[in-house]
């Protein structure tokens, strides 16, 4: 079972032998058996070099990279070895055939959708739950992405200002999602999560034979990892916001966890090291699979949302998005 | 089957061993659609085969680009697995090595090393296994070339597959 590193401090990232170690300072360091590694994150100001950069290519390692602000800069990709040229075909025929690509698309809203509405069902808020699923009897007859996209962003409206109602701390207030930079505390988190969990589905579609930088919902020239961010479509209501209210509910995480420049807001190194131990624990947090009849952790189903992916390219099973039943 | 018809079709070992174990694994390897390695079993049977037998000079020896036979010895041409459930797909993945070292013009004898179970096997290439090898080669190249995979079968033994998890999900 190899795990994540999330690396937070300053210091240098090393490989010595045929381990890796994390030196902190002369005195200080830390041995990380690289078995142990899935992927690395890296949030402090971290020296490396080709040698360690080698190693990890060779244990076919990601590394993704955090700015201090904690957005997502990029990922250092090791060379690929899962590469099947009959799946990348298959890959780009869905998307070029315009009805398939819009099976797709819609998929993942719609999966994204169902765990929208287990939040506010769990959350007791109806009113928002009858008002998302009139927009939601518009998706099946959404002739295009555009159409698709309009109803996923009016039920994310309505979802977003239920979060006043689902957070119990008064401190904390959504009044519109925002992007790069948020304003206020929700939106921070919101956006750190988001690209936390982007980069762990970039791993995880890294171990499949996909090809990560072709999507259906977005658009391929959009991003450069693209079907990362399908796949986050689902992904987001069912890890990220859960997370969310919890850490805000129970107060774990309170206002001196962030800090505020002039007019936008992000989460100071305490913030962001409980966020990431609360996202990694429901990351490894494990469901009882109905057809594999196994114990899976949500990081699993990410990777299995892939392998349906594949059948579905393949032309073996239509792709039907996770909704989780439990 | 002569061997440039084999190398044309690229019929390496395994997929004569996965031939034998399950056909719609035989396809999705053969597209490169490989899930071995997320799996804990195939990296304990790696470690067994870098770690089993090291004094022997001859090993992971690479013939015609096609088949690549663990260890060659005085005696056998050898092949080791982790576990002997699957024997029958083992030897004849053994058997089709005989026979691509034949068309070679080289006789040996084959066997197997079940290092974990203290067991071994020796593999002769009979009229008969050569026979059986010949239709299932045939079998191989159709399987290979057909557009989609074989439709998912249920067997006893799915739930120790890498492609398990893949196939089910």
């Amino acid at each position: 079972m190899s795990r994540r590193y999330y690396i937070n401090n300053s210091g240098r990232l090393k490989r010595k032998e045929n381990t890796i170690f994390f030196e902190i300072s002369e005195k200080e360091r830390k041995i990380i058996p690289i078995n142990d590694i899935d992927s690395i994150y890296i949030f402090g100001e971290v020296d490396l070099n080709t040698k360690v950069l080698n190693y990890l290519a060779q244990n076919d390692i990601p590394v993704h990279i955090f700015n201090y602000y904690g957005y997502y800069s990029g990922s250092f990709l090791p060379k690929k070895k899962n590469v099947s040229g009959i799946l990348l075909v298959s890959q780009v025929s869905h998307y070029t055939d315009y009805s398939k690509r819009l099976y797709l698309a819609k998929s993942f809203i719609e999966g994204g959708v169902y765990h929208i509405l287990r939040n506010l069902k769990t959350n007791q808020a109806e009113e928002e739950v009858e008002k998302i699923n009139e927009f939601l009897k518009q998706l099946p007859d959404a002739n295009t992405i555009e159409e698709v996209m309009a109803v996923e962003g009016n039920i994310r409206n309505i979802y977003y200002q239920a979060f006043n109602k689902i957070i119990k701390n008064q401190d904390f207030k959504i009044d519109k999602r925002e992007y790069n930079p948020p304003t206020n505390p929700i939106n921070a988190l919101i956006s750190f999560g988001n690209s936390v969990l982007y980069s762990v589905i970039l791993s995880e579609i890294y171990k499949t034979h996909l090809e990560p930088t072709i999507s259906y919902l977005h658009e391929p020239s959009e991003r450069r990892f693209s079907l990362s961010l399908d796949i986050s479509e689902i992904f987001k209501p069912l890890i990220v916001d859960t997370v969310i209210f919890n850490l805000l509910n129970y107060e774990t995480i309170n206002l001196s966890h962030f800090n505020q420049d002039l007019n936008f807001s992000y989460l100071n190194d305490e913030g962001r090291k409980i966020f990431l131990k609360y996202l990694e624990d429901k990351l490894e947090t494990t469901i009882k699979h109905k057809t594999l009849q196994r114990n899976v952790s949500y990081r699993t189903l990410i990777r299995l949302e892939c392998y349906k992916l594949i059948k579905h390219l393949l032309d073996e099973e239509d792709y039907k998005p996770l909704k989780a039943w439990w | 089957m002569d061997l440039e018809t084999l190398k044309e079709i690229r019929i390496t070992g395994l997929k004569v061993n996965y031939y034998y174990i399950c056909k719609r694994k035989l396809w999705l390897f053969s597209k490169n659609l490989n899930f071995e390695k997320n799996n804990d079993k195939i990296i304990l049977g790696q470690i067994l085969h870098e770690n089993y037998y090291k004094s022997e000079k001859e090993r992971d020896i690479l013939i015609q680009e096609l088949i690549s036979i663990d260890i060659v010895d005085d005696d056998y041409i050898r092949e080791v697995k982790s576990s002997d459930k699957m024997e029958k797909a083992d030897t004849m993945q053994v058997v089709y090595y005989l026979y691509v070292l034949k068309q070679l013009g080289i006789e040996k004898v084959g066997l197997i090393n079940y290092p974990k179970q203290k067991k071994k096997k020796e593999v002769y290439l009979t009229k008969q296994l050569e026979q059986e090898l010949l239709e299932s080669l045939k079998d191989i190249e159709k399987i290979i070339n057909q557009p989609n995979p074989p439709k998912l079968e249920k067997l006893p033994y799915c739930k120790k597959c890498s492609y398990f998890e893949f196939c089910f999900a």
